[in-house]
């Protein structure tokens, strides 16, 4: 089992930070309920998941730093990945770093909140249902005029540069991380 | 009953077996092709929404009386017994009768007996789902009683032959033109485009049938177990003139509706009016405590309470899915849902659809039939973050998934997907050694920096969006420089 596997590998690190809502989430929300069999596999999981942080979640709350740095003088949108704005309650965090990012114009996306259609097998195996979500938020992305769309999360942003690139889009997508080390 | 985690795939549902599998894949791809449906949803959905979200941030206790409600019901549910003790003996102090159906079949039987036996021919009814899930209406037929639905949208759907395909929009797949095709066609009238001359022409039909009638059945939004009442919450007056006129009042509620006290009916009022139309209010609700007294000048002679049980006590005598008793049938999981919004109710291919109906369809129906359902999500989570009851249904859909897969239903190619992802991700060697042989392959078919196509089941993806190429340099060989 994968998730004993990572309790293993990660187990006795200070803290664990993922570029990526669903993942923190996995481990932070869904692995007590994965070991809930066991009172020792619970309690290690939820151990591990106190100290398990999505990327911005860790530079905001943790750290309390939301410049970084950084540069891009473009304008973005940003789609907030369900997991994290939803599973972790991120929802100011990564619009704070955005803001801190120099030059960069944040757009509003509209129906920002509404799932990307992404879902894991979901996308191949309901394919008609997601390709019919993801061109939803792809109407939205492509209608706010912005050069770049960027989320915290690399599965959903692969479903929806992919689904971009299909349309022949210009638009781009950049995960948070790579806006923040822009320079 | 057990707890044990299968103990859904391997029950026995009633009607369970004879009903093939839910094909929610095809169901949902065919609906994506009906543009109609697709437009009438469209401007549906987000409407709900809008009104909904008005009408919550009005309120600042919002949460605090979604985790009040939630408590309710969880203190009702652990004892179950006793409230519906407490119920059936205020009914019959009240002198209504009180009968107890274990499924649907026996439901049907005892609301069929009682009119047969006394005579009644013509019944009125307002909406219920719970007369969906039992499938009253043709049971009635056949004993030779005449039903007519006086709920706007279950008139349009009776008048069709269709069925509901929301919780509380019935006819949220249809369009006003269509109603109005359709009333030309049943009832005669000229064809309308003003749906208030639509709704006239209905309005004038079914006054009709009100007075004739000699049977009214309702359902039950809420019964109130120290005072022995029942409580039916609306918008068109249509319960009221059921509950009022008719010699007979057949109510039939699921055994999870009933909540202790008078006083906890505010909290529950407060939240489904918000919830499911964005009302401060409902236009009617209706407290019904017994049959007519004497010096009162309207209600039923007689007062039955069917109290259905139908797969509900399995739900209970599961822990890790009783909470999905705490539904109060509001439908906001539904609205809020981008697969609802998409896919329609009929996809779901049960009475109660969206979210919830995909976690108490396998419940009611067997996971046998319905085990498709809790896979059609990306667990976003919006039902959650809606749900008045606070139910947690992304972890449901999880545990029906997990069960799925243990009882052996899922599908060979989803199996061999979990076992080769496992298989790859255990260790980095292994990681690397595909991710070599992928990079070396993947020349053959990338086309511009990007990958356009890919074999089946691969092909699902790439239906709709190129794929990413396996990067020439991995990140993990690039960390730490």
């Amino acid at each position: 089992m994968l998730a004993q596997r990572f309790l293993d590998i990660f187990g006795a690190e200070e803290q664990i930070v993922t570029p990526s809502g669903s993942c923190a989430a996995m481990v932070r929300e869904w692995y007590p309920q994965l070991f809930r069999d066991s009172p020792e596999g619970a309690h290690r999981a939820r151990a591990v998941g106190h100290r398990t942080f999505e990327l911005s979640e860790f530079l905001v709350r943790v750290l309390a730093r939301t410049d970084v740095g950084a540069r891009l003088p473009a304008s973005v949108v940003y789609h907030p990945s369900c997991h994290g704005l939803r599973g972790l309650g991120l929802r100011d965090e990564p619009l704070r770093l955005l803001a801190a990012v120099r030059d960069l114009r944040l757009i509003p996306l509209s129906g920002a909140e509404e799932c990307c259609g992404f879902g894991g097998l979901f996308a191949v195996k309901f394919s008609a249902l997601s390709g019919a979500m993801l061109a939803t938020k792809l109407d939205a992305i492509e209608a706010s005029g912005a050069e770049f769309v960027t989320a915290t999360d690399a599965s959903c942003l692969m479903h929806i540069a992919g689904g971009l690139a299909k349309r022949g889009s210009r638009v781009r997508a950049m995960h948070l991380a790579e806006v923040l080390a822009s320079a | 009953m057990t707890d044990h985690p299968g103990s859904l795939a391997t029950a026995e549902a009633s009607g369970a077996g004879a009903t093939p599998r839910i094909d929610m894949i095809g169901n949902s791809e065919r609906a994506l092709r009906d543009q109609d449906l697709q437009d009438a949803l469209g401007r549906a959905m987000p409407s709900f929404r809008r009104q909904r979200a008005a009408a919550v941030t009005e309120l600042p206790e919002w949460e605090a009386l979604r985790t009040t409600a939630a408590a309710i019901k969880d203190h009702t549910l652990a004892n179950l017994e006793a409230y519906l003790g407490l119920l059936e003996a205020r009914v019959r102090e009240a002198g209504g009768v009180v009968h107890w159906a274990a499924d649907a079949a026996e439901a049907r039987r005892i609301i069929t007996d009682l009119a047969r036996a006394r005579g009644l021919r013509r019944t009125v009814k307002s909406k219920s789902m719970t007369t969906e899930e039992i499938h009253l209406n043709p049971a009635l037929e056949a004993a030779g009683v005449k039903v007519v639905e006086t709920d706007l949208g279950e008139y349009v759907v009776q008048l069709a032959g269709d069925t509901p395909s929301h919780i509380i929009a019935p006819i949220i797949h249809k369009s006003a033109a269509s109603v109005a095709e359709l009333f030309t066609r049943k009832l005669g009238v000229p064809l309308y485009e003003r749906p208030e001359d639509i709704t006239r022409a209905a309005r004038q039909a079914l006054r009709a049938e009100f007075l004739a009638a000699d049977l009214g059945v309702t359902g039950v939004n809420f019964a109130i177990a120290e005072t022995g009442t029942i409580v039916v919450v609306e918008n068109e007056g249509n319960a009221r003139l059921t509950t009022t006129r008719p010699r007979v009042h057949i109510a039939i509620m699921g055994i999870e509706k009933v909540i202790p006290r008078l006083a906890d009916l505010g909290v529950f009022l407060r939240l489904l009016a918000r919830s499911s139309t964005g009302q401060r209010a409902s236009v009617y609700v209706s407290l019904l405590t017994g049959p007519r007294r004497a010096g009162e000048v309207d209600g039923a002679e007689e007062f039955h309470l069917v109290i259905l049980d139908n797969g509900r006590s399995r739900l209970l005598a599961d822990p890790r899915m009783r909470e999905a008793l705490r539904c109060i049938r509001c439908g906001a999981c539904l609205n809020v849902c981008p697969v609802y919004e998409r896919a329609g109710g009929h996809a779901y291919e049960s009475v109660y659809s969206g979210p919830i109906g995909a976690v108490i369809t396998p419940a009611l129906e067997g996971l046998e039939r319905g085990h498709e359902l809790p896979f059609a999500s990306t667990l976003c989570g919006a039902c959650a973050e809606v749900c008045p009851v606070r139910i947690d249904l992304p972890r449901m859909l999880l545990e029906l998934r997990g069960r799925a897969v243990r009882a052996g239903l899922v599908g060979r190619v989803d199996r061999l997907f979990a076992r080769a992802w496992t298989f790859v991700m255990w260790d980095p060697t292994r990681l690397r050694i595909v991710a070599a042989v992928a990079r070396a392959l993947q020349r053959l078919i990338v086309r511009d920096g990007r990958i356009p196509w890919l074999p089946y089941p691969l092909s699902g993806w790439t239906a709709h969006r190129a794929a990413p190429p396996l990067s020439g340099r991995p990140f993990r060989d690039r960390r730490g420089r």
